[in-house]
């Protein structure tokens, strides 16, 4: 019982990492295609919006990484061993984002030293969502089984084919698109009404748009990639109210965004979001890693469990009320306001 | 180079890079916290300029520890699964732990170098404190498991399974007090004595000593008690690793036959092919005497341990004494600096000392970089002692030399980046006296 309270609360941590860490990725993509007559002031509401956010954002992917090691040790090394390249492609991006970003932050104010750091920042922006969806297709597609794909013998069967294929490509698209999506929706509301304001609502349409199309394109490619998903999104009895749902969530965002109505643009895009993720983890419910570790054969002893649920506990107490005052003073539209002015 | 020796060495590399961001993370918010209460208590603008420069070198160094650590906490399952697997359900719990303190401390961090117009003054010191307090008890939390791997406890093997596992026992490891509070303090005075010497340096080449005498002085407050604690923490974890370490410590101290009245070995070389030192100074039953207060006392020597068991003798020698001999460096300077700030000298102008403190700027980071060599080299060949083989623990993938490789150039390139953008940051400091920029800008 504590290990699927705990997993649910994993996959808690990944939503949040998806809402918070994930628009990070996204402003720095919008920091890469800064383009049009408002460039410079597209990639200083970029920057204001993350500066003060962006750690405390961070720490939900290691929170996932320390809740997945300590209470499903076993579903972790698997990863670990099947998905060694792409986890550090991972990685790399992690490292040359954040100090790229935090270099060109500190780094003084001449225009070489700005460009080049955001240009490393921008890039790892844009590559390590693709491969965090990329690892997220290669779990959903059941593939990862004990000693690799079980395909073949040698290093290409064993740590390549697993997750790179079109199904697990078109994930790390529709990811990047997902992030992308979410930054943009944020933004309208954290830059003054205007033109800035018309440039971010554009973007956040076009991407929406994107998003719903990697949508339908990876769930067709699952049919053969990821078939256990697949199954589930589609054949299950709560199926149909997922999509429902899901889809009422994209159509409100779009239409709230072309309304302008955007507080209600931003609450339905995340919502959206958070149902595709939620969609994900229901669909290969009992499994952790398919095709064979479930929550129960992957779960570490009851003891572990139990503590780490007290600590959860605990850690919430001081962790929400803390999340609470940075997001109230960084994000208010009180404080938003302050800062356009 | 098999895999297993690459793997070694980038995560040897990856802590080796990663401590001295994590350590400056920990003391650097207690250097910002007391200038800023200075500045609240005096309104000298000379306070608010160094807690507002401070914090703004803490964010640089603290980025790069946030994503440095991540790295390690992802190598710990990409370069070690077998221990990962094993260790996981026992000794994760400080790790769970440890994020929720990195959490705090990540966001009242934002609060901190974000907030200076948003929040109010007592709120934003209160933000530095908390920053201050999770900091170190992040650190503490890592160092937690870390001691597990060196004694561990808090489980029963069956078959090669770990059974019964408790892991409140296994963070109250008999490593964790000792190695706890030794790494703590070593935090503070490697960072309180890095930070001294550059503003030492600067006062000696002649800059400005109204800014620099103050930055000196919050550094030292912090440093110099620490670093004169240091020897005695060191001398209480010493005795216990003798006690549960026996390899470790017959490495330590270059002693390969077991003997009572046990001398203490001043440098030399250790000649692991005919079980002695050379040319080392040895100071009769000593070492009996350090590690179990008894000169007649028995000393377990290498040749207790079997030879496929050895760890690397010299470099652990060496590095042994390197850490004490920093160490030690450091707490007569502590010493110094303590005398001089209670006869309330002007400490801008005694150039002797300042030279002796500038000297000292990177000899902490060198003397933790040191001790943690001897404390990893010295479990090997063992990643958990006495339970996992390092060889057992590591991963089936081929190819680590090629990602060491890229690791290695990565943490090269950063440390420069970092280098050059901290020493804009402050050395570049005001010129003169009086010169400061606006207390808000």
């Amino acid at each position: 019982m504590s290990a699927v309270v705990i997993a649910g609360i994993l996959v808690i941590a990944l939503n949040a990492y998806v809402l918070l860490g994930g628009a990070d990725f996204g402003g720095g993509v919008w920091d890469l295609l800064a383009r049009g007559p408002r460039k410079g002031a597209q990639r200083e509401f970029v920057a204001h919006a993350i500066g003060p956010v962006w750690e405390a954002n961070h720490v939900w992917l290691i929170l996932v990484l320390v809740l997945l090691f300590t209470c499903f040790p076993a579903a972790f090394t698997r990863l670990a061993v099947t998905l060694n390249l792409p986890l550090t492609g991972v990685l790399l991006g992690i490292v040359l984002r954040g100090s790229a970003f935090a270099f060109r932050g500190y780094g003084g104010d001449r225009d070489v030293v700005q460009r080049r750091w955001g240009r490393v920042f921008a890039i790892a922006s844009l590559v390590t969502p693709i491969l965090l969806g990329v690892t997220v297709g290669a779990i959903a597609s059941g593939q990862l089984g004990e000693g690799g794909s079980g395909k073949g013998e040698g290093y290409f069967a064993s740590y390549v084919a697993t997750w790179l294929t079109p199904f697990t490509v078109c994930v790390g698209l529709f990811t990047l698109a997902c992030f992308a999506f979410l930054a943009a929706v944020y933004l309208t509301l954290e830059v003054p009404a205007g033109p800035l304001r018309e440039d971010f609502r554009a973007r956040a349409l076009a991407a929406g748009l994107v998003v719903i199309l990697l949508a339908g394109l990876s769930l067709l490619l699952a049919q053969s990639g990821a078939p256990r998903m697949e199954a589930g999104l589609t054949l299950s009895r709560w199926a149909v109210s997922f999509h429902v749902a899901t889809g009422a969530a994209a159509v409100t965002a779009l239409t709230a965004l072309w309304t302008r109505r955007f507080a209600l643009a931003r609450i339905a895009a995340a919502a959206q979001v958070s149902l595709i993720v939620w969609g994900w983890a229901w669909s290969q419910y009992p499994y952790v890693v398919p095709p064979d570790l479930t929550i129960a054969a992957s779960a570490s002893p009851r003891a572990t469990l139990r503590l780490v649920l007290g600590a959860l506990v605990v850690g919430a107490a001081v962790l929400f009320p803390s999340l609470f005052y940075l997001f109230r003073v960084f994000k208010s539209s009180d404080a938003v306001r302050n800062a356009s002015s | 180079m098999s895999d297993l020796v690459a793997a070694r060495l980038q995560m040897g590399m990856s802590l080796a890079f990663h401590i001295v961001f994590a350590v400056i993370g920990i003391a650097m918010p207690v250097l910002m916290v007391v200038a800023e209460q200075r500045w609240q208590r005096t309104r000298e603008p000379v306070y608010l300029d160094l807690a507002r420069r401070w914090a703004r070198g803490t964010a640089i160094l603290f980025a790069v520890g946030a994503v440095s650590g991540t790295v390690l906490s992802f190598e710990l399952g990409l370069l070690w699964p077998g221990f990962m697997r094993f260790a996981g359900p026992i000794i994760g719990m400080p790790f769970s732990l440890e994020g929720f303190a990195f959490f705090t401390e990540a966001i009242f961090l934002g609060i901190y170098l974000y907030g200076w117009e948003r929040v109010s003054e007592r709120a934003h010191r209160c933000a530095g404190i908390m920053v201050a307090l999770s900091g170190a008890l992040s650190g503490i939390f890592v160092v937690i498991a870390n001691a597990w791997m060196n004694t561990p406890t808090g489980f029963d093997i069956v078959d090669g399974q770990a059974v019964n596992v408790r892991p409140l026992a296994a963070m109250a490891n008999p490593a964790t007090i000792p190695q706890v509070v030794h790494m703590t303090l070593a935090a503070y005075a490697a960072t309180g004595f890095g930070v001294a010497g550059i503003h030492a340096a600067l006062i000696l080449r002649g800059r400005s000593a109204g800014f620099h005498r103050h930055a000196l002085a919050i550094a030292l407050l912090v440093g110099a008690p620490t670093a004169i604690l240091l020897p005695l923490s060191g001398h209480y974890l010493t005795t216990h690793v003798a006690r549960h370490q026996p390899a470790k410590f017959a490495a330590m101290e270059a002693l390969f036959e077991t003997q009572a009245r046990a001398p203490m070995t001043l440098g030399g070389w250790p000649d692991v092919e005919a079980r002695r030192t050379r040319f080392g100074i040895e100071v009769p039953s000593l070492l009996s005497w350090l590690a179990h207060n008894d000169p007649n006392a028995v000393v377990r020597g290498l040749d207790s341990i079997p030879r496929a068991d050895w760890p690397n003798v010299p470099v652990i020698h060496w590095s042994f004494q390197l850490m004490v001999g920093l160490g030690t460096y450091l707490a007569v300077v502590g010493v110094w600096a303590v005398w001089l700030l209670r006869k309330k000298a002007p400490l801008e102008q005694r150039r002797r000392f300042l030279r002796a403190v500038a000297i000292g700027t990177p000899m902490g980071f060198l003397a933790i970089e040191a001790g943690w060599i001897v404390t990893e080299l010295g479990r090997q060949p063992w990643v958990i002692y006495g339970v996992m083989r390092t060889a057992d623990a590591v991963t089936p993938v081929p190819g680590q030399l090629f990602r060491t490789g890229v690791f290695t150039l990565i943490y090269v390139f950063l440390a420069a980046v970092v280098t050059v953008l901290l020493s804009r940051q402050i050395i570049r400091s005001p010129m003169h006296t009086g010169e400061h920029r606006s207390p808000l800008g």
